[in-house]
């Protein structure tokens, strides 16, 4: 493994809320690698959207942020503002989760995927070349000819495409991606995520991957954060955290994937619903759903440590090889 | 009667001959569903897959009578359905919804146990005889809610709870059919389980047929009977489940299957 | 199944974490606070007004009808003939400005009052039908709305005002007769994206009849962008009627109203300021406090005009 180009350290992130600041991020330390895909997992309000913001700078007015965002040798929460927004789009890039409303409608594509360097001040028929290059680098047929259109002309997996372009222009050395793939069809979201791959294969490009959907992890991802009421609970390589889960939670997500290629039973559903942050249970986030809990569980927070090589977790009972069995915990 | 169940023959929507003033100004109209053929029988789950824009809704709400056909016949245990109001009082019980988005389908000013009992009002045939409130509560209950959740509004419920208010919702006219578009689709993985689980329960419990319309592909193999595949309007393709997953005949149900997901064999 | 069956989750403490760090960054709230009471002034101002107009009359002696002589363009503080205090002095034929402020106070509120709620109700059910039953009732409605909308609201009024005897029900029908059309084109909005929600298609499977459908899932959502709609409303009617009596039309002699103070100043500005300006502060201040109540809850409801 290399060096690692992003390090998050102890983030933490409070929003104002009516009730007051609500912590929805909790200690979140992960990293992501040059030139592989990291995915941040965890279901709805677990704090992926707000983890990525934090990174790329743009958390809703009034957020407080905690903790370190090492990029490289400088951290991000200490440096300017300046410096700040120079890092964003050109070193930090973002593809939203919807590509119609972070497209303008009323500027064609290639004029919207070539804003950075117009910025830099890039001559005339240089733009349109470059613009050409980028929507022919996403895999949109044609590109000539679609600099020109607007993005309604575009279907929606075509807008997901130049929206990625646009994340590209700045020759980014990571993409965060919030749900790239959620809006869009099963057929088109693959050419997607073989675009995502392609790019990390071919222009070596780092990306955090945010998505609720451990099928497109497993197609995508090289490592995984796995976050449960805005605190990670597991981490380490994508295969082996989906094959063998070190935590509880990662468990049951994985249990409860439908499988399409064989006949799976309905999987044993998770007690209740997903923690929110704003009322998080103590001691371990997730004992009010966990098969295993014990006493300890309730009082004690585990820390994240590593079980195994590469390996990390936030669970008392988790080991080197496994998990326990819920009848070794409880008889 | 008879169990005849859902049939629909030939069934036709198009969208968009746009109320244009003085008849300029609109689109021409869109064939949202051109000539469906689909049967669903009594305690049989059908799923309806398809990319979306396929038709896959507009055939559930023509189902429940929310949209009028241009063409074809829909009938349910050989009576002849139209529009909801127009239909029997049985059959406007017979036959319930479901919807993709759970909050937006409880009205945000009720409270849990007023939605249920809404139902009732409506249909006083179906209501119980004794204490409603109780039988709110029971209504609850087989859904997996506490019957705190009777006094509190949607805001102060999880979407999975809301889902769950939803169908008890349905469940208290007591149908035989059940459309479901897009019922698990917006809830977590964690949760998708749950509901699953309790529409599978609520099938074998009250031996209720499914209308059930879904994207996800994995999801539709573990709760369907049968299967029926949609493209820009039509059936391509309609078979058994185990038959369609292991041996799809249509190259699109092809192009569909090997373009979903799987966790395992994932490594490429 | 949604609570859990495990013995060892029968209490859920909450994590102090999340509660207890002391943010710097959000304890900078003495300057939000007074702007937080000074937002309600306006709210202070209308309540004040209200009650001026329903107690008011009680305590003011005034019959517009006896003039005095000796009493004529006595400056603000003078002492009358029959040996009170002129506090807003008075007018030309020696009436006291004061009680006719408070006496215009009633009028006005009064006609804003009826014109709102003629205005909202007729507004409500066209909206309503339009937007929720559509079809050939929503295209009667939009071909009325366009061609009222055609017309000045302000001439139609006057046109309607001079056409009668006056009286206060014929200014209320006067300003209703275009006013409505802002309800109709709010709710109908409203009403049309309501349609399409699930919770309402959920009714209509259920076929709950169409009229509790309007009453329980579509009529309670309208509600807040028709009370920011009818506040707005509310000072554009103070505003004609006192332009209304200011040309002498619709309100009969025996009237008080602010307009009419205005006007019967306007001869004597140079000599006699107090006349006509008095009731026009107490006008402008009125629409001032009503726009900017109307505002606030313009945003918090998003009621477009
Ligand atoms: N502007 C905001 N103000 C206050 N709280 C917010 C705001 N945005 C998000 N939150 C809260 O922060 C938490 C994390 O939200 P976030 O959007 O990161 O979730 P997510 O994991 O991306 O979920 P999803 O899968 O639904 O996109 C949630 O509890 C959410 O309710
Ligand atoms: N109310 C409507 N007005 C106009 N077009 C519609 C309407 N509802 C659906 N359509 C169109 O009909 C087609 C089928 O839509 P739908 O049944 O919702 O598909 P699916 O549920 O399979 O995604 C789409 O092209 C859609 O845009
Ligand atoms: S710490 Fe306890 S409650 Fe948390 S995941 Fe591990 S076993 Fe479950
Ligand atoms: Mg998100
Ligand atoms: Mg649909």
């Amino acid at each position: 493994m290399s060096e690692p180009l992003l390090d998050v350290r102890d983030l933490d992130v409070f929003l104002p809320t009516r009730s007051g600041p609500v912590h929805v991020l909790d200690g979140v330390s992960f990293s992501v690698d040059a030139a592989r895909t990291t995915g941040l997992i965890g279901e709805s309000g677990s704090g992926k959207t707000m983890a990525a913001m934090a990174i790329i700078g743009l958390l809703p007015a009034g957020a407080v942020t905690r903790g370190q965002l090492w990029w490289r040798s400088e951290d991000l929460l200490a440096v300017s503002s300046r410096r700040r927004r120079q890092v964003r789009g050109r070193e930090i890039a973002m593809i939203f989760q919807d590509p119609l409303a972070s497209l303008n409608p009323g500027q064609t594509v290639g004029r919207q995927v070539t804003e950075i360097p117009r910025r830099d001040g890039m001559g005339r028929a240089e733009l349109a070349r470059t613009a050409t290059h980028l929507l022919d680098r996403v895999g949109i047929p044609d590109p000539a000819q679609r600099t020109g259109n607007y993005p309604h002309q575009f279907s929606g997996g075509q807008r997901q495409r130049a929206m990625t372009a646009l994340a590209l222009a700045g020759q980014p050395q990571l993409i965060l991606a919030d749900e790239p793939t959620t809006a869009l069809d099963v057929t088109v979201q693959a050419r997607i995520l073989d675009l995502l791959r392609h790019l990390r294969d071919t222009e070596h490009t780092a990306m955090l991957l945010v998505s609720h959907d451990l099928r497109v992890m497993a197609h995508v991802a090289d490592d995984l954060v796995v976050m449960y009421a805005g605190r990670v609970c597991e981490r380490g390589p994508a295969q082996a955290v989906l094959r063998e889960p070190r935590h509880p939670y990662t468990k049951a997500l994985v249990a409860s994937v439908p499988a399409v290629r064989a006949r799976t039973a309905i999987a044993d559903p998770l007690p209740g619903s997903p923690a929110d942050p704003a009322h998080r249970p103590a001691g371990c986030a997730f004992h009010p759903r966990c098969p295993l809990a014990v006493l300890r569980c309730r009082v004690e927070r585990p820390t994240v440590r590593e079980v195994a090589p590469g390996r990390w977790t936030a669970c008392h009972l988790a080991e080197a090889d496994g998990l326990p069995d819920a009848a070794e915990v409880r008889p | 009667m008879n169990d005849a169940g859902l049939t629909v023959r030939g069934l036709r929507v198009s969208f968009g001959g746009s109320r244009g003033m003085f008849g300029r100004g609109g689109r021409p109209a869109v064939a949202a569903v051109a000539g469906v053929d689909l049967d669903v029988a009594a305690g049989e789950i059908v799923a309806v897959v398809g990319e979306s824009g396929s038709g896959k809704t507009t055939v559930a709400r023509c189902v429940v009578g929310l949209v009028t056909p241009d063409d074809g016949t829909l009938s349910y245990d050989d009576v002849p359905l139209g529009s909801t109001r127009s239909r029997p009082p049985a059959i406007q019980r017979a036959i319930q919804m479901v919807f993709q988005d759970p909050r937006s389908s409880l009205n945000p000013r009720m409270t849990a146990g007023a939605i249920v009992r809404e139902a009732w009002q409506a249909h006083p045939a179906a209501a119980p005889s004794g204490d409603q409130d109780a039988a709110v509560r029971n209504l609850l209950a087989e859904v997996g809610l506490d019957a705190s959740v009777a006094g509190r509004r949607p805001s102060a419920l999880s979407g999975g709870q809301c889902q769950r208010v939803s169908i008890a919702r349905a469940l208290a006219l007591r149908p035989r059919l059940l459309v479901c578009d897009e019922a698990v689709s917006a809830l977590d993985v964690s949760v998708q389980a749950q509901i699953l689980r309790l529409l599978s329960d609520v099938r074998r419990d009250h031996g209720l047929s499914m209308l059930f319309i879904s994207h996800d592909l994995g999801v539709v193999r573990q709760i369907a009977d049968r299967v029926v595949v949609m493209r820009s309007g039509e059936v391509v393709e309609q078979a058994p489940a185990e038959d369609l997953f292991t041996r799809p005949t249509h190259p699109y149900t092809r192009a569909l299957l090997d373009a979903a997901l799987d966790l395992e064999g994932a490594a490429s | 199944m949604t609570t859990t069956s495990h013995p060892v989750s029968t209490s859920v403490g909450h994590d102090a974490a999340t509660t207890t760090p002391p943010l710097p960054e959000m304890r900078r709230r003495s300057a939000r606070r007074v702007l937080g009471w000074l937002r309600f002034l306006p709210h202070a101002v209308i309540a004040g007004y209200l009650f001026l107009a329903v107690v008011g009359p009680l305590l003011v002696d005034y019959d517009p009808m006896v003039t005095s002589i000796t009493d004529r363009l006595l400056s603000p503080g003078s002492t009358t003939s029959d040996g009170s205090t002129a506090w807003l002095g008075t007018d030309g034929v020696g009436r006291d400005v004061l009680a006719q402020i408070v006496l215009g106070a009633r009028t006005s509120i009064t006609i804003a009052v009826l014109t709102v709620t003629v205005c909202a109700v007729i507004g409500i059910a066209v909206g309503l039908v339009a937007g929720y039953v559509g079809g050939w009732a929503d295209t009667v409605a939009a071909r009325l709305i366009d061609v009222l909308i055609a017309f000045p609201g302000i001439l139609l009024a006057i046109v309607i005002a001079g056409l009668f005897r006056p009286s206060i029900a014929i200014v209320v029908i006067a300003l209703s007769a275009v006013g409505w059309i802002g309800f109709a084109r709010v709710v109908r909005g409203t009403a049309l994206s309501l349609r399409e929600r699930d919770w309402v298609s959920a009714a209509r499977v259920m076929a709950v009849p169409r009229r509790s459908i309007l009453t329980r899932h579509v009529l309670p959502f309208v509600a807040g962008p028709v009370v920011a709609m009818a506040t707005l409303e509310f000072a554009l009617v103070v505003l004609a009627e006192a332009g209304l009596s200011f040309l002498g039309i619709g309100l009969p002699p025996t009237a008080v109203s602010w307009g009419q103070t205005v006007a019967a100043g306007k001869e004597y500005l140079e000599i006699a300021w107090w006349i006509s300006t008095f009731p026009g502060l107490a006008l402008a201040l009125l629409v001032v406090c009503v726009g900017l109540v109307g505002d606030q809850l313009t945003a918090r409801y998003g009621g477009k005009r």
